[in-house]
């Protein structure tokens, strides 16, 4: 009765959504590359004909993933796990450098990077442990294994010097959130990872990161559960949602270090305030002492990057976080790709039109920057149109999720929409100057073969496991 | 898992909030910042890529060898061209109709939305009249560049030449556009991202005449240029310059190594050119007739070409043999000549006296005792045990191995071993008596002068080397750390004694055959070598080191087609070593006659 029906039970408005965003993909890659010289549409020289290779071969893909039966992901989860590891571990010896980061394999014309397909099996593995019933946030063995799934794909990445893949695994916070993680550790991880990315931008987000972190010490030093601990959590969070507006428009800004500091000891003086009305002295002092040495460190370290450190040292330190593939100088690509992003407008200058992208003043155009030629070409409403379609299909799997009998296939789709997530906001918040250049794709839309196969897999799984919600999995 | 259900709003509520940013973000660059719009009608925005200016090139006395000097090319982008009055650009050029299409042609086949070169090099009074009508050119811009200029002619193989990118590399390598000098050969090619610095960008408003307005958004979206950084060189220019004008006329190479710490003092590749041919607008023609001179004037001898090393091999063989205990220091072989050839000397008591007569016999029959181990009953088994040994210990001296000198087009060389036999003649087809001429330095070993060189300052180091290099400082940055650490041969230091013993007698003792490598007052070490050509005259090789007690420098002298080691090859390097350790020469009649002998390749 199951496989006479499985069509009629798949989600035909997520399938939607995907087919669509695959073509606007392969639209914006055909635009990002064109030139007059191109004759035909399927020139398998060029990267839109060879985008058309791979949209085939992953609807192919997403059938042979409908057809397997369910049971095979719960059954083979740490199986594939093991395989993605092996992967990984396979490309740090066989693999080839690409823009200084070894992850990818090469065969013959052809390069795979394992990193998208592990992407998929940490899901799968990650699922199975949360979803076993002896699974529980009280218990230290459940967090090692948990820990365990995450942080070796993540070191073995970061190895790989592919610091961009190796964050997109923090995103999976989100599933541990769902799944009854404590809400206070979540903020915290949450807080830290936004901070990260942001300090990956520029130096002084660095310090921002200190001052967090000094934040977060005396957080935990208090008791969570006093009022005052609660009012300081409170203010910590508004100081650091300041901290973020201030930041994000900072353009407008000339003393950008200045009113990060006045807002810093604003926030502070009152919560010591606060805390001097109702509670402790002890902490208050404490807290008072960490202010100050936090302080006099931002401003020092800020002095010593800017003033004391050579150019050459200076680069060292941002090539450390990461920012290593741009060619023409630090801030180059991203000036460039908001300059096309905002030479669109609300409509856009019409398909094949862009001239800042055509003329290769963007680089990477038809992969990580795909997004800009989208924005040139078709406007806000474009750009909007996009988002718009990623927001609902995230949005979608979660809400589907959450309708899932099994805890496996409600976790798998969590990790789903989160991965999804992380790589949207960081994508296209790269290319508008919001988070820093890390490489990471743009789901469904990016030129390039492993990552539109990883993404299809992914999502089809959960597809799949949705439309055999009815049946119990264990 | 009931009491985590409202979680869901909560993550809905994060994502959204991040959505919003970003959507705020995008309305705000697309709507209301106004500063980005660039309508498509009209290109209100230039940008000028700024060049940042090439690092220049110095000896290792800091003596400059390469600097810039400006120049300009017409760029055009097709796509950006519009209807405009060509015949006055042919005016303004110098050419006339037919020719500007087709270089017209050449553009649009590169690329229409991309910068390529339409007229390269333009002089001053072309560039002076030119920049009053550019703005009725729509689509052709200007762009600086620089050329080299050398303070001297010497060493071209060593400094390289810069030339255009072409589109192969243009694809494959963002940082470039169309147009763009890269470095071709030599050190220029192998520290490019260090000579070329980064390239920056100004943009500009320009007004519908194409006239600059001023600068865009005060420079907020510009990127600064880096200026590249200075190389410094190992070479000693002025013994470089003596080394080339000893080869002038003939053809091979001079390698001269400090063995205290890898440096190449001297790099003579002959014939060699002078590298200005390659600057500027008859650069593809002089590249040409260099490319097909029948001397083959652009191969770097010293690096790239691979020999059969002669008797100088003969050392190596004597240091495996004491090292794997199948010869004593005073082993003694009489000198039959049923074996192989030889000249007439006194007897060879011991390795000392047998390096010193360079007696081709002892050598056949070290090399015997080292390929024939006695291990297995069949000589075809022992002779591919016992080369297999043979070949583990002798690649540990610099054989068989591509030193990354900071120079392109490094040659490997070649040891032959058991798999290259066994594919030549098949397995167990093969015994001593097939390759026993590999002991005299014959057949099929081939060995780059760089390689013969360093291998004689392992000698004089007693056992070990450091990688050789031709780059000492990078800008303030000192080179490569592994440039400066001892690299230790499989060899023991103990052996090394007898076998310099046996050079100080090749040079400085009767019956020696270095003996034209004497300096008096100083002990030099060196040992010849005469390597037979199947193809003409034989080669003439001499490596030698000094002074004995404390080696300053390691040298290798290969020329073609000269007879003799001790004829040609042992003279030039003991002029070139008084040269570098004295800055006088002793004998200024032998230096003459080498000066005026020619010595033609035969091929
Ligand atoms: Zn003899």
């Amino acid at each position: 009765m199951q496989n006479s029906s499985i069509f009629k039970r798949l989600d035909w408005i997520s399938i939607l959504i995907y087919l669509l965003l695959v073509l606007i993909g392969w639209v914006n890659i055909y635009s990002a590359v064109y030139e007059e010289s191109h004759s035909s549409i399927i020139d398998l020289s060029q990267k839109y004909g060879k985008q058309l290779i791979w949209i085939g071969a992953a609807l192919l893909l997403a059938l042979v993933i409908l057809i397997i039966d369910s049971k095979f992901y719960t059954s083979f989860a740490y199986v594939l796990y093991a395989v993605g590891i092996l992967l990984l571990f396979a490309v740090l010896i066989f693999g080839i450098e690409i823009n200084a980061s070894k992850s990818w394999f090469q065969f013959g014309t052809f390069r795979m990077q394992p990193v998208e397909f592990t992407k998929i099996t940490v899901c799968l593995a990650l699922a199975q442990t949360m979803s076993s019933r002896f699974f529980s946030f009280n218990e230290i063995k459940s967090i090692i294994k948990i820990g365990i799934i995450l942080f070796l794909p993540i070191l073995l990445i970061f190895i790989q010097n592919d610091t961009g893949s190796a964050l997109v695994f923090f995103a999976f916070i989100f599933v541990l959130y769902r799944e009854g993680m404590s809400k206070e550790l979540f903020f915290t991880g949450f807080v830290l990872i936004v901070l990260f990315l942001l300090a990956m931008l520029t130096n002084l987000e660095i310090l921002l990161l200190v001052v967090l972190i000094a934040s977060v010490v005396i957080y935990i030093i208090s008791n969570t559960r006093t009022l005052q601990a609660r009012i300081m959590l409170y203010l910590f969070l508004l100081y650091s949602s300041l901290s973020l507006i201030f930041y994000f428009y900072s353009d407008i800004f000339t003393e950008k270090l200045l009113l990060l500091i006045i807002i810093n000891i604003t926030i502070n003086l009152l919560t010591m305030l606060i805390l001097y009305f109702t509670s402790r002295k002890k902490i208050i002092l404490l807290y008072f002492l960490i202010l100050l040495g936090v302080s006099a460190f931002v401003l020092s370290a800020d002095y010593i990057f800017n003033n004391i450190l050579q150019p050459h040292q200076q680069n060292r330190i941002t090539e450390f976080l990461g920012i290593t593939d741009d060619p023409l100088g630090i801030g180059y690509n991203v000036n460039q790709s908001k300059i096309a992003i905002g030479s669109g407008g609300l409509t856009g200058k019409g398909f094949l039109q862009g001239t800042q992208t055509k003329y290769n003043f963007v680089p990477e155009q038809s992969t990580d920057f795909i997004f800009c030629t989208i924005g040139e070409e078709w406007g806000l409403i474009g750009s909007l149109t996009v988002i718009t379609l990623y927001t609902f299909l995230i949005l979608r799997i979660i809400f589907r999720s959450e309708k899932q009998r099994t805890s496996f296939s409600r976790i798998y789709g969590y990790g789903v929409a989160s991965i999804l997530f992380f790589h949207v906001a960081v994508n296209i918040g790269m290319t508008v100057g919001l988070t820093p250049v890390v490489g990471i794709p743009l789901p469904f839309l990016s030129y390039g073969g492993s990552s539109l196969w990883a993404f299809t897999i992914l999502l089809f799984i959960f597809i799949k496991l949705d439309s055999d919600r009815t049946e119990n999995l264990r | 898992m009931k009491k985590y259900d409202n979680r869901k709003y909560y993550i809905s509520a994060i994502i959204l909030f991040f959505i919003f940013v970003i959507v705020f973000k995008l309305i705000n660059l697309q709507i209301f910042d106004e500063s980005l719009k660039i309508s498509a009608e009209n290109n209100s925005q230039r940008r000028i890529t700024e060049y940042p200016a090439r690092g220049l090139i110095y000896d290792r006395y800091g003596n400059l060898l390469v600097y810039n000097e400006a120049a300009y090319d017409l760029m055009l982008i097709p796509r950006k061209m519009k209807e405009f009055d060509t015949l006055s650009l042919c005016r303004d050029l110098n050419i006339d109709i037919s020719d500007f299409y087709a270089r017209l042609e050449k553009c649009i086949s590169f690329s229409s939305f991309r910068p390529s070169v339409f007229y390269k090099q333009i002089t001053a009074q072309q560039y002076s009249t030119l920049q009053e009508h550019l703005f009725k050119y729509p689509g052709f811009f200007v762009q600086n560049r620089t050329l080299r200029k050398y303070t001297s002619s010497l060493g071209a193989h060593i400094l390289g030449d810069i030339g255009e990118i072409d589109k192969e590399t243009l694809e494959k390598n963002p940082y470039y556009t169309g147009g763009d000098y890269i470095g071709k050969s030599g050190v220029e090619k192998y520290y490019e991202t260090v000579l070329r610095g980064k390239k920056g960008v100004k943009i500009f408003l320009v007004d519908v005449h194409n006239n600059i307005q001023g600068s865009y958004m005060n420079g907020k979206y510009d990127t600064l240029a880096i200026p590249g950084k200075d190389l410094y060189l190992t070479i000693d220019s002025a013994l470089q310059a003596y080394g080339e004008r000893l080869m002038k006329n003939k053809v091979g190479s001079i390698v001269a190594i400090d063995p205290n710490n890898g440096e190449i003092l001297a790099l003579v590749s002959s014939p060699t050119y002078d590298p200005q041919l390659l600057v500027g607008r008859n650069r593809g023609k002089n590249y040409d007739s260099l490319l097909n001179a029948k001397s083959k004037p652009l191969i770097n001898r010293a690096i790239s070409s691979t020999y059969p090393p002669g008797s100088i091999f003969k050392i190596a063989q004597a240091l495996v043999g004491l090292q794997e205990g199948v010869l004593k220091p005073n082993t003694f072989y009489p000198c039959d000549v049923s074996l192989v050839g030889c000249h007439g000397h006194p007897p060879a008591q011991g390795v000392a006296r047998a390096i010193q007569y360079s007696c081709n016999p002892y050598f056949y029959m070290v090399f015997r005792s080292l390929v024939q181990r006695k291990i297995e009953k069949s000589i075809f088994k022992d002779s591919r045990i016992g080369l297999q040994l043979w070949k583990e210990k002798i690649t540990g001296l610099g054989f068989d191995k591509a030193f990354d000198i900071g120079l392109p087009g490094v040659n490997k060389g070649q040891i032959p071993g058991p798999d290259y036999y066994d594919r030549k003649y098949g397995k167990y087809r093969w015994a001593f008596s097939t390759i026993y001429s590999l002991g005299i330095g014959q057949g099929e070993v081939l060995v780059s002068p760089l390689q013969m060189a360093n291998f004689c300052a392992i000698i004089a180091n007693k056992g070990y080397y450091y990688n050789p290099h031709i780059v000492k400082q990078i800008g303030t940055d000192s080179v490569d750390r592994k440039n400066y650490m001892k690299i230790f041969t499989p060899f023991d230091k103990k052996h090394f004694d007898v076998i310099i013993e046996g050079m100080e007698y090749a040079v400085n003792e009767d019956y020696g055959t270095g003996r034209n490598a004497i300096i008096s007052g100083m002990r030099v070490c060196g040992k010849t070598g005469t390597v037979q050509n199947p193809h003409g005259k034989d080669h003439s090789v001499f490596i030698a080191f000094a002074p004995k007690d404390e080696p300053k420098i390691a040298i290798a002298v290969y020329v073609e087609n000269a007879g003799f080691g001790g004829v040609w090859a042992a003279p030039i390097a003991r002029l070139m070593m008084e040269k570098y350790l004295l800055d006088s020469i002793i004998d200024p009649d032998i230096e003459k006659i080498i000066f005026e002998t020619k010595i033609d390749a035969e091929q």
